[in-house]
This record gives C-alpha cells, sequence and structure tokens, in this order.
C-alpha cells in the first residue's frame, strides 16, 4: 500500500530512491564527500553511509553556508541525493537543493523521520511537497 | 507569497534557466520567511568570493550562471590581492583559482571591486531607506544601522539571485516591525577607537540576533560605528542596532526596557584576556580601512621602520585614492594589501599569531586560520604589540 505524506514544496522536480534517514542535522560541507558521497563527519549517525541516489531525510541543515556548493558539485559528480526532505528546512540546504535541482520538500504530515525508515522506497514530488513511501 | 505576473513568468522559466533558478531562491526563501512580496533592490554585495571559503564548489557553480545582474553589484573580499598575491605568500594555483572566481563574476556584470566597505567607494549603493540584498555581516550592519538602509544578511547565491532579478523577498529586516530595538546596551564608561570592537565583541555573544539600542557617555564617529557593528555581527548575528541621538533611526524607538550594563573593566578585560606574548603579523583593516584610518595608520608610521610583517587591509578604490598616505606607510616596511583580508586568506594561516585593532578579526581569525589572535589599539599593534 502506498503511504502519502504532504508537505510543503521547496525545491522543484520529482526523484525516488532508497530512504536514508537520520534525526542528526546535517552540514554538506566537511561532512559529506562531494567525490563519492560518503557521510565522512565523525559520530554523525550516517558516518560511513552513502547518500547518493537516496532519498535523504534529516531534520534540518546546519554549519556553513558553503554547503550550498558543496551539495551542487555532488550533483555534478553524480554522487547527490535523488531527493531531499527535512523536517524545517533552512537556508543553506534549500538554496544547495535548488542551484543543484534536488527536488525537496519540508514540514510533512505526518512526519517523515518518524514515519519514514531507512530502507524504504520513496518518491518525493518537489513541486506539488507531495511524498509517496511506494 | 504575491508574485506579480512578470515575477510569475520568469519562476515559470519564461526568461530562462538562470533566471528561473534565481527566482525559485528568492521565493523560496521567502515563504520560509513568511515574506509577503518581493521588493526592488538598489544594490547586492555578494559573498561566497575568496577561493578559501567556497572551494571547487562555489567556483563550479558561479562558473555554470548565464545572464547579467539587473543592479549594480559588488564583490566582498577575495583570498588575495589580485595584483601583489605572491608578495602574500600566495601559491600559482590558488592564485589561478580565485582569478577563475572573479572572472566568473565579472562575465554575470558584477563589478569586481571585493571590500566589506562598499560604501565607501561608492555611496549610490545604499542610501536611507533602500533595499539592498548585501552579504558580508560588516556591511550589512553598516548599511542597516548607520546608513540606515535595510537588507537582511543575505547568503552568497540568494544575493546574486536577488542581483540577477533586481528584487529580493520582503522579509526581515526589511520590514519596520523587524527593526525595533528589544534590548538596551547601557555603556557606563568612556569608549573610543577599538574600544568599540572590544564592546562589540562583548554585546554580539550576549544578544546574539536582537536588535540592540546603545546608550553611550561618548558619541562615536562612523569608523568607531563600523568596528563596533563588524565585531557584535562576528561574535554574534546582529545585523541591525541602533545608538540613542547618533544612528538615523534611533529617536524612532524608546529604549526598551530590558538593559545590558557594561563597565570599563568588563572593555578592558577584553584587552587582557586577548593580549598575546608573541606575535608575528599585525593585520590591520577589518572592517577595510577607510581614507581617514590609513592617514592615521600613516601618521602613526612616520619615521618608524617595523620588524614585523604588518598588513593593511583596504579597497582598492581607497587606496588608488590616498597615494601619499599609501606611501607613508609602505617606507615603514608595513604594507597596504587590497582586494583581501586576513580573514578570508589563507596567506594568514603560516603565521603563529595575529595582533588586530579589530574585534571582528579577533573572533574570526582563530577558527577560520588556525591562528591565535590578540586585540590591542590601533597605536598599540603598531607599536609592535608591546602592549603592557
Amino acid at each position: 500500500m502506498i503511504r502519502t505524506l504532504r508537505g510543503r514544496p521547496i525545491s522543484s522536480g520529482c526523484g525516488q530512491g532508497e530512504a536514508l534517514v537520520t534525526k542528526d542535522p546535517i552540514s554538506f560541507l566537511g561532512s559529506v564527500d562531494p567525490a563519492t558521497g560518503m557521510v565522512v563527519e565523525q559520530e554523525h549517525e550516517l558516518e560511513g553511509k552513502c547518500v547518493s541516489n537516496k532519498v535523504l531525510v534529516f531534520p534540518t541543515g546546519k554549519g556553513s553556508t558553503v554547503s550550498s556548493y558543496v551539495m551542487y558539485q555532488l550533483k555534478k559528480n553524480g554522487t547527490a541525493p535523488a531527493a531531499v526532505i527535512n523536517r524545517s528546512a533552512e537556508p543553506i540546504v534549500v538554496v544547495g537543493a535548488i542551484i543543484s535541482d534536488i527536488p525537496m520538500v519540508d514540514s510533512t504530515e505526518p512526519d517523515a523521520i518518524t514515519t519514514i525508515k531507512t530502507g524504504d522506497m520513496v518518491r518525493v514530488d518537489g513541486t506539488r511537497g507531495v511524498v509517496q513511501i511506494l | 507569497m504575491h508574485l506579480t505576473r512578470e515575477e510569475e513568468a520568469i519562476l515559470n522559466g519564461e526568461s530562462g534557466p538562470t533566471l528561473q533558478k534565481a527566482m525559485e531562491i528568492i521565493t523560496a526563501l521567502g515563504d520560509i520567511y513568511k515574506a509577503d512580496s518581493l521588493v526592488p533592490i538598489k544594490s547586492a554585495q555578494i559573498a561566497g568570493v575568496s577561493y578559501k571559503t567556497i572551494g571547487d564548489a562555489g567556483l563550479e557553480w558561479i562558473s555554470d550562471l548565464e545572464g547579467k545582474v539587473v543592479v549594480p553589484s559588488i564583490l566582498n573580499p577575495a583570498g588575495m590581492d589580485l595584483e601583489r598575491w605572491r608578495e602574500m605568500g600566495i601559491d600559482e594555483e590558488f592564485a589561478a583559482r580565485q582569478t577563475r572566481i572573479i572572472e566568473a563574476y565579472r562575465q554575470l556584470g558584477v563589478r569586481c571591486e571585493c571590500t566589506c566597505t562598499p560604501y565607501y567607494i561608492d555611496p549610490a549603493l545604499a542610501s536611507y531607506g533602500d533595499h539592498l540584498a548585501w552579504s558580508e555581516s560588516s556591511a550589512v550592519s553598516y548599511a542597516n544601522s548607520v546608513i540606515g538602509a535595510r537588507t537582511n544578511r543575505e547568503g552568497g547565491p540568494s544575493a546574486l539571485a536577488a542581483a540577477l532579478i533586481g528584487k529580493t523577498a520582503n522579509y526581515g529586516y526589511h520590514l519596520d516591525e523587524k527593526r525595533v530595538p528589544v534590548i538596551t546596551v547601557h555603556v557606563d564608561c568612556h569608549v573610543s577607537g577599538a574600544d568599540f570592537g572590544a564592546l562589540g565583541y562583548l554585546i554580539g555573544a550576549q544578544v546574539g540576533a536582537d536588535v540592540p539600542m546603545f546608550r553611550l557617555r561618548s558619541r562615536p564617529n562612523d569608523l568607531e560605528l563600523k568596528a563596533l557593528g563588524a565585531a557584535m555581527a562576528a561574535s554574534g548575528a546582529v545585523a541591525l542596532y541602533h545608538v540613542e541621538g547618533v544612528t538615523p533611526e534611533s529617536d524612532s524607538y524608546q529604549a526598551p526596557a530590558e538593559t545590558i550594563t557594561i563597565e570599563r573593566s568588563q572593555i578592558d578585560e577584553v584587552f587582557e584576556k586577548n593580549c598575546p606574548e608573541e606575535v608575528d603579523l599585525i593585520a590591520l583593516g577589518c572592517p577595510h580601512y577607510s581614507a581617514e584610518e590609513l592617514e592615521a595608520a600613516a601618521n602613526l608610521l612616520e619615521g618608524v621602520t617595523m620588524n614585523k610583517e604588518v598588513w593593511i587591509c583596504t579597497s582598492r578604490q581607497v587606496r588608488d585614492k590616498n597615494p601619499d598616505a599609501v606611501h607613508r606607510i609602505e617606507a615603514s616596511g608595513a604594507r597596504v594589501f587590497v582586494d583581501t583580508c586576513m580573514v578570508v586568506s589563507p596567506a594568514t594561516e603560516r603565521f603563529g599569531c595575529v595582533l588586530t585593532d579589530s574585534g571582528k578579526a579577533l573572533k574570526y581569525i582563530p577558527g577560520m586560520c588556525g591562528v591565535g589572535a590578540g586585540l590591542a589599539s590601533t597605536r598599540d599593534c603598531l607599536k609592535g604589540g608591546d602592549i603592557d
């Protein structure tokens, strides 16, 4: 059965992939290797996991504004997430998703972080703000 | 958020992909911060220039953009003096990439004057009541507080997006209600010169992103206000402050009841705690020095030979308009570098400890350069750090 979560459209386009869910905020600068898409931040819940082609579900961004550009670099390298879902979007990840053509939705009802499980197949429509667990 | 038919068309891609992306950035931020509409801007000041801070990721993004800015737009400091980078100790590879960043901005029609004090080089960029999209935190503070213009602390991409569209989302410091002071800072002593950097360093950490109203015994000049705002924007996220009887909007507000009182001993303590035993670089000009500050430094260096490395950072325009002061400064062995500063240049990283007259540089140098930092008055800095 398909389960639907409705949220706020942030960055347009559709993306689909396996979910990678964390309760930790993400700073792309210094935390994600743009060449491989691997999370390299020590002690991060996703340390050692790869964000590439995943639907990346995390509460919000943190840290340097340069993270926006790192998301763009991931996209150019083919290592970007397929889509991003945040509990509460902040400007760094929002700008990063938009300039990188990564679909993004936030503030879903019900809450994405507690509803979506790592490994679920998820489809994100960033234009309409709709998330589906397939 | 209400968009005009024309804005809607840009968002739908009718003016091409670069403007579509720019409009998406502006409207997405507008939605997050609950803006009601877009507002035309007078100018943009774009951060994200130093190769040290934006790296290959930023270089790629800026290089891929197409189009031209539609309002006067100017850059933040780069990672090196664009001409004298070898003297700073910058390597060839860094210089090549930094040059590519500047050229990419030039292609977009951005004025490639790299400074955190755009208000010194073109007063037309910001006047009282103008809406702006500026990003460098001290320039934002000066524009809002001293000039009475209106800008949020934009990120590099959002300032560039606003420059391409000529508008930004109408929220935050663009609105009257966000400009009201919420806390009074009562300074119970005489303060002057570098004291303002120390004061800002203390207050920024206490008030965070709030709007403070200062009640001072002495009347600060614009240079002291520049230092105060820069330090508060670094140790906190203050984008706007008022000084009773001094700054242009201060008469519109009552001093808020909640009050912080600062005494002389607290300011002295900032200097005492940040008084390093040994320094190997003296770096002044954060924010970039004005003509008056260059002249004052030249007078302090008259007949002196500096035996330490001394950098004085300013904008290219201020340097070029003040050849006599620059000549006198450089006769002492000190150097006047332009387009850059000690915070955003990797050249600072080879030193052990920097002495500065700036509360902002004091806050940023340890984290951004991995180097120790001390604070002293301009005079004491140029005495070579002999500040007993």
